[in-house]
């Protein structure tokens, strides 16, 4: 493989570095963990009345859910739209997407005030609230999740009964798979639709569910080459460059219809005139726009960018950063203003994101491990040193959480 | 109909009487220091502002179309036929959704508790269904807040506002804002100066989301049905090319649909 992300060191070393990382992280998450639960949210979090949804709500659920989104993205491509190309790579994007799933719900149960009450929505039902379809969407898309990921492990045991049960029902699956992503990344844009006089009108429009769906599309695609790219060097597999390739081409299309339709909602609602106006908001509008939209744009549009790994890694970890800032923007930059108060998460809100986030990249490592993932060739390295690499770049997408 | 309760803060001495009745109905710790706090909180639910020589009362607006109870996804929250807006601790699961929806930033929450409550003024729903008043209005000595039916409650400000040119905003505020509210509020001094904003929709917001939620009962079918469809025309295809290729395999699942 003749790319690289980080310069390749002296092996033994870097890997007890990484492994000290990844303990570290795990060990400032448990204490938190502790604080959380004995001594409460107060005690454990910066929330007030004023911000009562911090960066556990902001990052571990609205990102988790946006960075799972190749799931129903790829899915959708394999089965629906029968792109058999980009078959070689459906099962590591379940696994991420499954993997992300089941941390937003484990994020969920540290800020949810009273975690044992989590299976209320399922017998007290409030259809007019979005937390309710948010709510159902994810417990069925996580089962659904489950479901298409269970072949490989129904394969790795030689389960062929089930597994024949699982491939009979795959395409109705798929389907209520891809219904369910839509309905539900698109409600976590509709969750903010009641607020029109508390968030910024940089980030409040009728459009958000909207927004929030094209995004989750572009993401879904930027971390498929993220994860391809991250799993050719580390398992030492073949880059899936073609493939990856033509997810290049899609994700500037997504990005070029989601400037538009952002650019036209800011001008219809006289927006536009702010985004000039220095100040805290304009900032991180900018910031966000250069991340997500401008930068990679400037470099996917160009063919030599898109068929080198290196461009396409980097422009996929902008748009992959871009729409965190988003996300952040939405939840906690927009209302900042309102509110008159400043969030920044407490070490403890931090500690336990960092945590989830080394557990994603550790379980990912113990799934290649042991679990057919990759086609044929699988490398089989020592995982738990694997996982603890893999969770170097977690450091960079916790400093996006600012 | 429905209950309200007008403040006339014109009428009002600052004697934060209603504070402490309201203390007491909710089972909440009162004393001086809590008195001197110029916040509402989850344990001062009323709070009297004093700007000056003005007063103005900050407590739940039981809207007539609440956004917190719009929002809560168990129904911890109710809008009563009788006006309250009441909250069931058993039911809430403690996603805080109705402090980020509210209008009016009124639900507050128990951080310091291991299991918290959201805490807010529901309007004394007990004494509102033995028709009894709320416990602030009863133990105000001016009767600067006023329970009664909504409807003559209105009726009462627009006369006050009427028959005293200039001693009030002509505004009464929670007539209009977000489709009404329960409690109506006569000021003298502009609203904003109390933290009242001025810029509230004059429509109940749970529409907003509504109108997208609606939705979900036809996309899902229309979606699955599309889905179906462009599955079907796809793998068609490639059962034409394969059968124009090679001798045409008749066993295949075409007719599955989703």
């Amino acid at each position: 493989m003749s790319f690289s992300i980080a310069p390749a060191g002296v092996k033994p070393f870097r890997l007890t570095f990484w492994k000290v990382v990844f303990l570290s992280l795990m060990a400032a998450g448990l204490y938190a963990t502790f604080i959380r639960f004995t001594r409460g949210l107060g005690a454990s979090t910066h929330l007030t009345d004023q911000f009562p949804w911090g960066i556990w709500i902001s990052f571990d659920v609205l990102c988790g859910v946006m960075l799972a989104a190749g799931g129903f993205t790829l899915t959708a491509a394999v089965h629906i739209l029968n792109i058999k190309r980009m078959h070689s790579i459906i099962r590591p994007t379940i696994l991420t997407a499954f993997l992300g799933y089941v941390l937003v719900c484990m994020a969920l149960m540290y800020d949810l005030g009273k975690p044992y009450n989590i299976w209320h929505p399922l017998i007290m039902r409030n259809p007019h609230s979005v937390m309710f379809e948010v709510a159902y969407c994810v417990m069925l898309y996580t089962a659904v999740l489950a479901l298409e990921f269970s072949p490989v492990v129904l394969e790795r045991f030689n389960l062929q009964r089930p597994l024949k049960l699982v491939r009979t029902i795959l395409i109705p699956l798929v389907i209520c798979g891809v219904i369910l992503s839509t309905l539900h990344q698109s409600s976590l844009g509709t969750l903010y639709l009641i607020v029109p006089e508390k968030l910024h009108p940089f980030w409040y429009s009728p459009l958000l569910p909207v927004f929030f769906f094209l995004s989750a599309i572009a993401v879904g695609l930027a971390m498929t080459i993220f994860e391809s790219s991250m799993s050719a060097k580390h398992f030492g597999l073949q880059l899936e460059l073609p493939v990856l390739q033509e997810l290049g081409r899609v994700l500037v299309v997504v990005l070029g219809l989601y400037a538009i339709l952002r650019f036209e909602d800011l001008a219809r609602r006289g927006v536009l005139k702010l985004t000039v106006q220095p100040g805290y908001e304009m900032y991180l509008f900018w910031l966000e726009m250069l991340l997500a939209l401008i930068l990679p744009l400037l470099l996917l549009v160009q063919p030599r960018v898109r068929s080198n790994p290196v461009g396409l890694y980097w422009s996929a970890v902008l748009v992959v950063l871009g729409f965190i800032t988003n996300r952040m923007n939405v939840s906690i930059t927009g209302f900042e203003g309102s509110t008159g108060v400043r969030y920044f998460p407490k070490w403890s809100e931090l500690a336990v994101t960092g945590m989830i986030i080394a557990a994603g990249f550790a379980l990912f490592g113990l799934a290649v491990k042991y679990l057919p993932i990759f086609p044929k060739e699988h490398a089989t390295e020592v995982a738990a040193e694997v996982s603890a690499e893999l969770a170097a770049p977690e450091a960079v997408l916790q400093n996006a959480g600012d | 109909m429905s209950k309200a309760l007008l403040y006339d803060s014109t009428v009002c001495i600052g004697c934060k009487q209603c504070e402490q009745a309201c203390a007491s109905q909710n089972k909440l710790p009162y004393d001086d220091t809590i008195a001197a706090e110029e916040s509402q909180s989850a344990h001062k639910l009323t709070v009297v502002l004093t700007r000056g020589d003005k007063f103005m009362r900050r407590l739940c607006m039981n809207c007539k179309d609440p956004s917190c109870a719009s929002v809560c996804p168990v129904g911890a929250l109710q809008k009563t036929a009788a006006g309250p807006v009441t909250y069931d601790p058993s039911k809430c699961m403690g996603c805080r959704y109705c402090m980020v929806a509210c209008p009016f930033s009124v639900p507050k929450y128990e951080w310091g508790k291991l299991f918290p409550k959201v805490q807010k003024c529901t309007m004394c729903p007990d004494r509102v269904a033995a028709g009894k008043q709320t416990a602030c209005a009863e133990a105000c000595p001016t009767g600067a807040t006023k329970f009664g039916e909504r409807e003559e409650l209105i009726a009462e400000a627009r006369q006050r506002i009427r028959e005293s040119p200039g001693k009030y905003v002509e505004h009464i505020y929670g007539l209009e804002e977000v489709g009404g509210t329960s409690v109506l509020l006569l000021s003298a001094v502009p609203f904003e100066t109390f933290g009242y904003r001025s810029n509230i929709s004059k429509d109940p917001l749970p529409m907003l989301t509504y109108q997208v939620l609606s939705r979900i009962p036809e996309f899902v079918p229309l979606g699955g049905m599309m889905l179906g469809g462009i599955w079907w025309i796809t793998h068609r295809r490639e059962e034409v090319t394969l059968a124009e290729g090679r001798k045409p395999d008749t066993a295949t699942k075409n007719g599955r649909k989703s």
